[in-house]
C-alpha cells in the first residue's frame, strides 16, 4: 500500500477561535482591566441617567442653600456651589460633557489618524514623506495658542471644542498607525494579496486595516484620557463650554478658587475625573495585554 | 569509532531518566520524558526529531539553561556529579569550560554589540584566568583552527560583519576555546546553505579528531546524522522512539516512525521513487495524546497504542559485540515481525 | 513532444537590479546596484515542472517575484504565451495574474491572520470574477479544500488554528482557485517539518498531473526538487549556470557548481556518507553588489582558468537539449 491515512490523522481540531475571541478571553483574566471597565460603564450610566433622577436641575440656583457642604438636606449630597446650584447634578452633567467630548473627539482623531497613517505608510515614497511632514508641522504648533485663537474668533461652541481637541490628538495615532502599516506592508500575506492582483485601496482596506485594529484599540484607550484631560484644561482656562453648562474642567477650575473655604467643590469633580482617568488607563493596559501580538 | 565494551560507569556523560517539565498557564507541559544515553570521548551522539520532539530542551536541560518555569529531573552524570543537582555557581565552573554549547542561530546567539574578540576573550578570562593578551592569542589560534581567513585582523570585527557560515564557525570557535570535553551543538547547520553546511560538518569532524571531544548533535536532518554520528536517538513527542548505533538506525530501523521518516525524506541517491509521507502533523507539546505520541499518525496503531505509553525496550538481536550504550532499543507495542517491514534498509515500507 | 509547441513561458536574459544606497557614502554619491538577477534564461512548457535551485543570494526568490511583477524586471524579456510582459501595463498584468499564481515560503505568514480559510481561498475569485455569486464561490472553495486535503468544517477557522502543513495547503488552494496555467512555488516546503514536506510535495505533484499545471518549483534542497521536476535550473549569484533534465543533472551534472552542490548533499547511508569524496568549495559567496568579472563562479571554481575571469560564458545548448554556461565543462580539477 502506498500509504493509508490512519484513522486519527485528521486532527481533532479545537473549536473555532477568532483572534478577537482569544483577546477577549485574555482580557477577562485581567482583574484590574475588567473592574475598570465596569467602573467606567457605571460612571457613564450614572452621568447619563442621574440628572433625570435628581430633584435639581444643573442650573437651579437656590439662594437659601448657597455654599453649603455635603448634606442630606434637600438631597445636596455633594453640597452646593456659591450660587446654590447642586454640585452632584453639576458633576453628573459635567461628566456627560467631558465624556461626550472625550468620545467624540477620540472618534474623529481615530478615523483621521488611521486613514492618514495607513495611506501614508502603505503608499510610501514621496506621498508618505509629504503626509508625515504635515504631521510634523502640526506637532510643532502650540495647540493652546491655536485653541485660544479659534475660540476667540469663533466663539465657544460645544462642537468647536470637539473640533479643536481632535485637531491636535490625531497625530499620535497617525504616527503609530503608519509605523504599524510599515511593518505589515512587508509581511508575506500582503505580498500574496498583490500577487493575486488585489488593488491597492482594497489591500489597505481589507488586509492592512483589520490587522491594525489591535494597535488602534490600544491607542484609542490611551487617547481617551488625554482628550478628556485636554478638555478639562481648556475649560479650566475658560476656553471650554459656555456657562451655565459645565464640565469637569470647569468645575475643577471653580473649585480651585474656593479650595480653602469649600473643599468639597474641588474634591468631588476632581475625584470623578481622576477615577475616570485611572480606569481608562487600566483599561488601555488591559487591552494592550489582551491584544499583544507577541503571544500570537 | 567505538571502544570495547565499557561499563556504564566509565562513560563521559551518563544521562538517566531525564524528564523536563514546564509549568504553564494551561497546565504542565512534559517536554521530555525518560531519556537514557551514555557518551564516550571522541564520539558523536545525534538526537533527531521534528518540531515538538523535545530535542532542544534536552540540551538546554543538560546545560542548565531551561526557562524559569522549566524543571529537569533524573540524572545527568558528568565526572561523578549530577549536573541537575548542582547550584548555579557550581554549574558555571562546568559550563563553558568542560561542556560547551553552540546554538542554532548564530546571529542571535552572538552579541551584536560586542566584537568577536571581546566575546571570545571573555570566556577565556573567566574560565582560564588568562590576561587579555594571552586570551587574544588563544582566540586567534582558535579562529584559525576553524578556518576563518585572516583571523588576526578579523577578530576585531562585529558579528554582523561575518557571513552566516563564518558566524557559525565563530560560535564553534567560542564553544571550543576552553577545550571542553563535550560540545552540545543545537542544529548547527540548519540555517546554512548546503555547501556551507558541508564545510562546517567537515570542520566538526576534523576538530573532533584533533581534540577528542564528544559531540551531542541535535538536528532534524538525517543526512547530517549519517555523516557525523555514532549513536542516534530518534525522538518524537518528547519520547525516544528508537535508539541505537547509526548503522542500526539507517539499515535496521524497526520503529514505524523511524521507517516513516526514512521513507518520507527526499534522497539524492537511490532510484528516486515516490516519497511516502507520514500523514498528520507533529504534536503540540501541550497536547500530547495518552499512550504512544506517534499513535495518531501510525498506520499500525491499535487500541493499546492509543492508551498505553510503550516502554523503551532492548532489541535483543542487536547487541552482540557492541558496547552497551550502542544497544538498540525501541518503544513500540507492535513487535517488528508483525509490521510488514522490508528489513533491507530501503526507503519504502508497507 | 513539448518542443513543438510554443513554450508557456520564455525568459531571456532577465535582469532585476535593486538600487541601494552605499553604506557610509555621501548623500549625493551615486547609488550602488544589487544585481539580484543578472542574466537568467529558460523555457517552460505547459504541464512541465522546472525546478530552480541555488543557495542564498542566487536570486531565485527575486526571479519568482519578477515573474509575477511583484518587483519589476529591469532588463530582459519575459514572454508569456508569446506576449511580452516586461514593461507591460498594469492592466495587462492584471489579465495575466489569473494565469500565474504563487505559493509562498512561510505558510503561516502568507495568510492574513484576520481572515478565515474560506475567505483567504475565495479572495482571488472575488477580485477576478466578481460576477460569481457568493454561493457558487463557497462551493468552489469547499471543493478546493477537499482537493488539497482539508475538511469542509475548517472553512471558518483562522490561520493560527492550523498546523504548518495545513496552512500551506490553504496557500495552495488559494493559488489554484482561478485555475491558473502556471504556479510559481517559492520554497513551498522549506519551512515545514520533514514528515510534512513529503505530503506537500506529493500533493503538488498530484495536482500538477490532474490539472495540467506548469510548475516553477524553487527550492534550495536539491533532493526535494528531484522528486517533482522534469528539468532543473541551477542558479548562482543571479545567473543561470545549468539547465538540464532531471536524469542528466543528477547523474552527470556538467557545471562545476552543480557538481559541487550535488556533492555537498548528505547521503542517507552512514558508510557511504563518511567515505565519499566531497567537492568542497573554497572561499565565500561574493556580494551581489560587486559580482566577479567574467564567470561569476570563477572565484570559487575548482577548475577555473584565466579565460573564466575575463569572459562571461554564454548559456549554450548541447546535444541533449541541456543548457550550460561554462567555458570548460567536463574538465575534472
Amino acid at each position: 500500500m502506498p500509504y493509508s491515512i490512519p484513522k486519527s490523522a485528521i486532527e481533532i481540531a479545537p473549536p473555532p477561535r477568532s483572534p478577537w475571541l482569544d483577546a477577549r478571553q485574555r482580557f477577562m483574566r485581567n482583574r484590574a482591566a475588567v473592574i475598570s471597565l465596569a467602573i467606567m460603564v457605571m460612571i457613564a450610566l450614572v452621568c447619563l441617567v442621574g440628572p433625570w433622577l435628581s430633584p435639581h436641575a444643573y442650573d437651579d440656583t437656590d439662594w437659601n442653600q448657597m455654599g453649603i457642604g455635603p448634606t442630606w438636606d434637600h438631597w445636596h449630597l455633594f453640597g452646593t456651589d456659591e450660587l446654590g446650584r447642586d454640585l452632584l447634578v453639576r458633576t453628573l452633567i459635567g461628566g456627560r460633557i467631558s465624556l461626550t467630548v472625550g468620545v467624540l473627539a477620540t472618534l474623529v482623531s481615530v478615523l483621521l489618524g488611521v486613514a492618514w497613517g495607513s495611506v501614508a505608510g502603505f503608499v510610501g515614497g514621496k506621498i508618505d514623506a509629504f503626509m508625515m511632514r504635515i504631521v510634523d508641522i502640526l506637532y510643532a504648533i502650540p495647540y493652546l495658542l491655536i485653541a485660544i485663537m479659534m475660540v476667540t474668533i469663533l466663539g465657544r461652541d460645544f462642537y468647536l471644542v470637539v473640533l479643536t481637541i481632535s485637531a491636535f490628538s490625531w497625530m499620535d495615532m497617525a504616527r503609530v498607525v503608519r509605523g504599524q502599516t510599515l511593518s505589515i506592508k512587508s509581511k508575506e500575506y500582503i505580498e500574496a494579496a498583490r500577487a493575486i492582483g488585489v488593488p491597492t485601496y482594497r489591500i489597505i482596506f481589507s488586509h492592512v486595516v483589520p490587522n491594525l485594529l489591535g494597535i488602534v484599540v490600544i491607542y484609542t484607550s490611551i487617547t481617551v484620557p488625554g482628550v478628556i484631560l485636554t478638555e478639562s484644561v481648556l475649560s479650566f482656562l475658560g476656553l471650554g463650554v459656555q456657562e451655565p453648562m459645565t464640565s469637569w474642567g470647569v468645575l475643577i477650575h471653580d473649585g480651585a478658587n474656593v479650595m480653602e473655604s469649600s473643599p468639597w467643590m474641588i474634591w468631588f469633580p476632581g475625584a470623578a475625573l481622576t477615577l475616570t482617568l485611572y480606569c481608562a488607563n487600566f483599561l488601555g493596559d488591559g487591552m494592550r495585554d489582551a491584544l499583544d501580538p507577541k503571544t500570537r | 569509532m567505538s571502544d570495547s565494551k565499557q561499563t556504564p560507569n566509565d562513560a563521559l556523560l551518563q544521562v538517566r531518566n531525564l524528564q523536563v517539565q514546564f509549568a504553564t498557564n494551561d497546565g504542565p507541559v512534559y517536554a521530555v520524558n525518560g531519556l537514557n544515553f551514555a557518551m564516550q570521548r571522541g564520539e558523536t551522539l545525534g538526537i533527531v526529531g521534528e518540531s515538538g520532539s523535545g530535542k532542544s530542551q534536552t540540551a538546554l536541560a543538560i546545560m542548565g539553561l531551561l526557562a524559569r518555569n522549566g524543571r529537569a529531573t533524573g540524572s545527568v552524570d558528568y565526572q561523578g556529579r549530577n549536573l541537575l543537582a548542582l547550584t548555579e555557581q557550581q554549574l558555571n565552573t562546568v559550563r563553558g569550560s568542560q561542556i560547551a554549547m553552540a546554538f542554532q542561530d548564530p546571529m542571535t546567539a552572538l552579541n551584536p554589540y560586542l566584537t568577536v574578540e571581546r566575546q571570545m576573550t571573555e570566556t577565556l578570562q573567566l574560565h582560564k584566568g588568562m590576561d587579555r593578551k594571552m586570551a587574544r592569542a588563544s582566540a586567534v589560534r582558535m579562529l584559525d583552527a576553524v578556518k576563518i581567513p585572516a583571523a588576526a585582523s578579523r577578530i576585531g570585527m562585529y558579528p554582523h560583519e561575518f557571513s552566516g557560515g563564518m558566524r557559525q564557525r565563530v560560535m564553534l570557535a567560542m564553544a571550543l576555546l576552553c577545550e571542553p570535553a563535550i560540545l552540545l551543538a543545537d542544529e548547527p547547520t540548519t540555517a546554512l546553505d548546503v555547501t556551507v553546511q558541508a564545510q562546517v560538518l567537515a570542520l566538526l569532524r576534523e576538530l573532533q579528531q584533533d581534540m577528542g571531544i564528544a559531540i551531542l548533535l541535535i538536528t532534524h536532518d538525517l543526512g547530517v546524522i549519517a555523516g557525523l554520528c555514532d549513536q542516534v536517538l530518534v525522538m518524537y513527542g518528547g519520547r525516544v522512539m528508537e535508539q541505537g548505533s547509526v548503522g542500526h538506525i539507517f539499515h535496521q530501523a524497526s520503529h514505524p516512525y523511524t521507517r516513516g521518516l526514512l521513507g518520507a525524506i527526499a534522497r539524492i541517491d537511490g532510484q528516486g521513487g515516490p516519497l511516502v509521507p507520514i500523514a498528520g502533523s507533529p504534536p503540540q507539546m501541550g497536547q500530547l495524546p495518552a499512550g504512544c505520541p506517534f499513535a495518531p499518525r501510525c498506520t499500525w496503531a491499535d487500541g493499546r497504542c492509543d492508551s498505553q505509553v510503550p516502554a523503551l525496550q532492548d532489541i535483543p538481536a542487536v547487541q552482540g559485540e557492541l558496547p552497551m550504550r550502542y544497544w538498540a532499543k525501541r518503544a513500540c507495542h507492535r513487535a517488528p515481525e508483525f509490521l510488514n517491514f522490508r528489513l533491507d534498509g530501503g526507503a519504502a515500507h508497507g | 513532444m513539448a518542443d513543438l509547441k510554443t513554450p508557456l513561458l520564455q525568459v531571456r536574459d532577465l535582469q532585476v537590479h535593486f538600487p541601494v544606497r552605499m553604506a557610509g557614502a555621501w548623500p549625493w554619491a551615486p547609488w550602488g546596484k544589487v544585481k539580484a538577477v543578472d542574466g537568467v534564461s529558460f523555457d517552460l512548457h505547459a504541464g512541465q515542472t522546472l525546478g530552480v535551485v541555488g543557495e542564498s543570494g542566487c536570486g531565485k526568490s527575486t526571479l519568482a517575484r519578477a515573474l509575477l511583477h511583484l518587483h519589476p524586471a529591469t532588463v530582459g524579456s519575459i514572454l508569456w504565451n508569446g506576449k511580452q510582459m516586461v514593461g507591460a501595463s498594469k492592466a495587462d498584468w492584471m489579465a495575466v495574474r489569473k494565469d500565474i499564481q504563487m505559493v509562498f515560503q512561510d505558510p503561516l505568514a502568507s495568510l492574513n491572520p484576520r481572515m478565515t480559510a474560506g475567505q483567504i481561498i475565495g479572495e482571488p475569485l472575488r477580485i477576478h470574477r466578481p460576477e460569481v455569486s457568493a454561493g457558487d464561490r463557497a462551493q468552489k472553495v469547499r471543493m478546493l479544500m477537499d482537493r488539497v486535503g482539508l475538511t469542509a468544517q475548517q472553512v471558518n477557522r483562522y490561520p493560527h488554528e492550523f498546523s504548518g502543513g495545513q496552512c500551506q495547503r490553504i496557500g495552495i488552494a488559494r493559488a489554484l482557485i482561478l485555475e491558473p496555467q502556471l504556479v510559481v512555488c517559492d520554497e513551498p516546503v522549506s519551512a515545514l517539518d520533514v514528515s510534512i514536506q513529503a505530503q506537500i510535495v506529493n500533493l503538488l505533484a498530484e495536482l500538477q498531473k490532474d490539472l495540467g499545471l506548469a510548475l516553477l518549483f524553487i527550492a534550495h534542497d536539491l533532493a526535494v526538487v528531484r522528486h517533482i521536476s522534469q528539468r532543473v535550473m541551477v542558479m548562482y549569484l543571479g545567473r543561470t549556470m545549468e539547465i538540464a533534465s532531471r536524469e542528466a543533472l543528477y547523474s552527470a551534472a556538467r557545471h562545476p557548481y552543480s557538481r559541487a552542490l550535488l556533492s555537498a548533499i548528505p547521503i542517507l547511508d552512514p558508510e557511504i556518507e563518511r567515505n565519499r569524496f566531497r567537492q568542497l568549495l573554497a572561499g565565500e559567496l561574493p556580494s551581489p553588489l560587486n559580482p566577479p568579472s567574467g564567470c561569476v563562479f570563477h572565484t570559487r571554481c575548482p577548475q577555473a582558468q584565466e579565460k573564466c575571469s575575463l569572459d562571461i560564458p554564454d548559456l549554450q545548448l548541447d546535444v541533449q537539449a541541456n543548457h550550460l554556461a561554462c567555458h570548460y565543462p567536463d574538465a575534472r580539477p
